[in-house]
């Protein structure tokens, strides 16, 4: 039911753990079905140089958590803010219609932790 | 790569001997058997025959067997049939919390359609306790039926205890055996009970056919109506074949299963063993009172698709509980009938033996699934290694 693209990440997940001293952290529950997962970045000129992930859910929940990482490290915060969850998606050339919430708790996440880094920054 | 089936409480392969008896039945016994002709006086004696064997097995008598489509339909020709001729009476049945949604749903439509009903809890193991079916009896009930061997975490429920019960009170009760008929000996004079589904793919005979058994003396509106078939309780001709697999299969399981049951019963202990030493790791149902082949575990920390992928890529089949291999994104009501948190029935294990299944097979999981829950875990965001 999972491309070969969603499998891969699956398998051999990306960016996986925690950065210590990281500038944001997001952390997001699915409601659909209880999952959760947590995203650390490292900022550095308005530029995410760095990204980990922790995610407790399905494969789509991995696979998207590790995609995500791959599509913001490299971006400008402006850049970053701008990834949807249908674009995380098509990033793993698609999910079955079911597993399509799933995205959504990267998607969320990632803007959970630009939100806290902005926080830290004007704190 | 090795591949190792251990989901045979979902379903299990014809047996190749359950074929080679269907073979003749598609190839000679073809007739209608409500023809008076000599082919359908064939078909009739098939039909008979297998009857009386599978009667004779389950201690019943010939006319009390009725061979369904499947075992949901066994279940809803029992729940509705009976609600249905005895509305009159009342309108009031009891069921369980951790029935089968052939079951729960049969019962949550005849709520919808003016019936009523109660839902007995059970305990952490499962548990259906008699005296909480006592408490839910009104005067108005009219139908109780609870399982016989949960399909997810396989305790097995007190059930001559609440046929007793429901005798005493002249109440109709039937049981859902459609996890035990094969893997356990049944009896249903000495079960007591009134009404019992089974379905043959559940012990390697063919998908698509069940039966019920109906006591004497029980009457029920039939679910589909038509031809005078099944003595006027299930209209449609015959499917001799699956009738003729589900006897030979039925047969087959009856004379095996001293060799079987202890066999599976041991393996199955080793593997609830070895997985009990991963650490945060939680036993479901009854460790005693348990289904020879069922074995179903929570590790903590992990979700359960994910663990399930990762068994598949080692070639290993099973079944998990969780809310993501949920269409509906509900963790297992049955699990959470028990007591378990929506966060530990997400990271649910099944895994069900059966006849192919070895000593080899439960090594073979033993070794995989710890680095696979390592593996997780170190991934999962509410683990502290
Ligand atoms: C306990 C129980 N009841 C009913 C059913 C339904 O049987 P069937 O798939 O033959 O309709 C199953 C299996 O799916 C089951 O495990
Ligand atoms: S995150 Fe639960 S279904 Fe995907």
């Amino acid at each position: 039911m999972y491309t070969d693209k969603v499998m891969d990440h699956f398998q051999n997940p990306r960016n996986v753990g925690e950065i210590a001293n990281a500038d944001g952290v997001g952390e997001e529950g699915n409601v659909r079905c209880g999952d959760i997962m947590k995203l650390w970045i490292k900022v550095e000129d308005g530029r995410i140089m760095d990204a980990k992930f922790k995610t407790f859910g399905c494969g789509a929940a991995i696979a998207t958590s590790s995609m995500i990482t791959e599509m913001v490290i490299g971006k400008t915060l402006e850049e970053a803010q701008e990834i949807s969850n249908q674009a995380v998606a098509e990033a793993l050339d698609g999910l079955p219609p079911v597993k399509m919430h799933c995205s959504n708790l990267a998607a969320d996440a990632l803007q959970k932790a630009l939100d806290d880094y902005k926080a830290k920054q004007s704190a | 790569m090795e591949r190792i089936y251990l989901d045979h409480a979902a379903t299990t392969p014809v047996r190749p001997e359950v074929l080679e008896a269907m073979i003749p039945a598609y190839k000679n016994t073809f007739g209608n058997a409500s023809s008076v002709y000599s082919w359908g006086r064939e078909a009739r004696k098939a039909i008979d025959d297998a009857r009386a064997i599978t009667a004779d097995i389950l201690g019943a008598e010939f006319n009390e067997i009725i061979f369904t489509g499947s075992g949901s339909e066994a279940d809803n020709l029992a729940i509705k049939g009976a609600a249905w001729k005895q509305q009159h009476k009342g309108k009031h049945i009891i069921t369980s919390a951790i029935e089968h949604h052939a079951v729960l749903d049969t019962v949550k439509w005849l709520e919808a359609n003016g019936f009523d009903a109660t839902y007995v809890p059970v305990d952490e193991d499962g548990l259906v306790s008699a005296a909480a079916v006592e408490e839910a009896i009104r005067e108005d009930t009219i139908l109780i039926t609870i399982m016989h061997g949960n399909n997810e975490m396989g305790t097995i429920q007190p059930v001559e205890d609440i046929a007793v019960l429901a005798k005493d009170r002249g109440i109709l009760f039937h049981t859902d055996a459609v996890q035990t008929v094969g893997s356990l000996p049944i009896h249903v004079k000495d079960m007591g009970v009134d009404m019992l589904s089974l379905a043959a793919h559940k012990f390697y005979g063919p998908k698509g056919v069940g039966a019920l058994y109906v006591r004497k003396g029980v009457r029920l509106d039939p679910l589909i109506h038509g031809g005078a078939q099944e003595r006027n309780r299930r209209a449609g001709t015959e499917d001799i074949p699956s009738i003729v697999g589900l006897t030979k299969a039925l047969e087959l399981a009856d004379s095996e299963r001293r060799e079987v049951k202890p066999r599976l019963i041991a393996m199955r202990d080793r593997l609830i063993q070895g997985l009990e030493q991963i650490p945060d790791t939680k036993v479901n149902g009854h460790r005693d009172k348990r289904l020879p082949n069922n074995v179903n575990v929570c590790f903590r920390y992990i979700e359960g698709e994910s663990l399930l992928l990762n068994l598949d890529m080692m070639g290993i089949a099973a079944s998990s509980g969780s809310a993501c291999t949920s269409g509906s994104l509900d963790p297992s009501h049955v699990l959470l009938a028990m007591g378990l948190s929506h966060e530990v029935a997400h990271g649910s294990l099944r895994l069900t033996l059966g006849r192919s299944s070895t000593e080899a097979d439960v090594d073979y999981v033993l070794k995989h699934v710890p680095p696979i829950v390592k593996r997780l875990r170190d991934m999962s965001p509410l683990y502290q290694a």
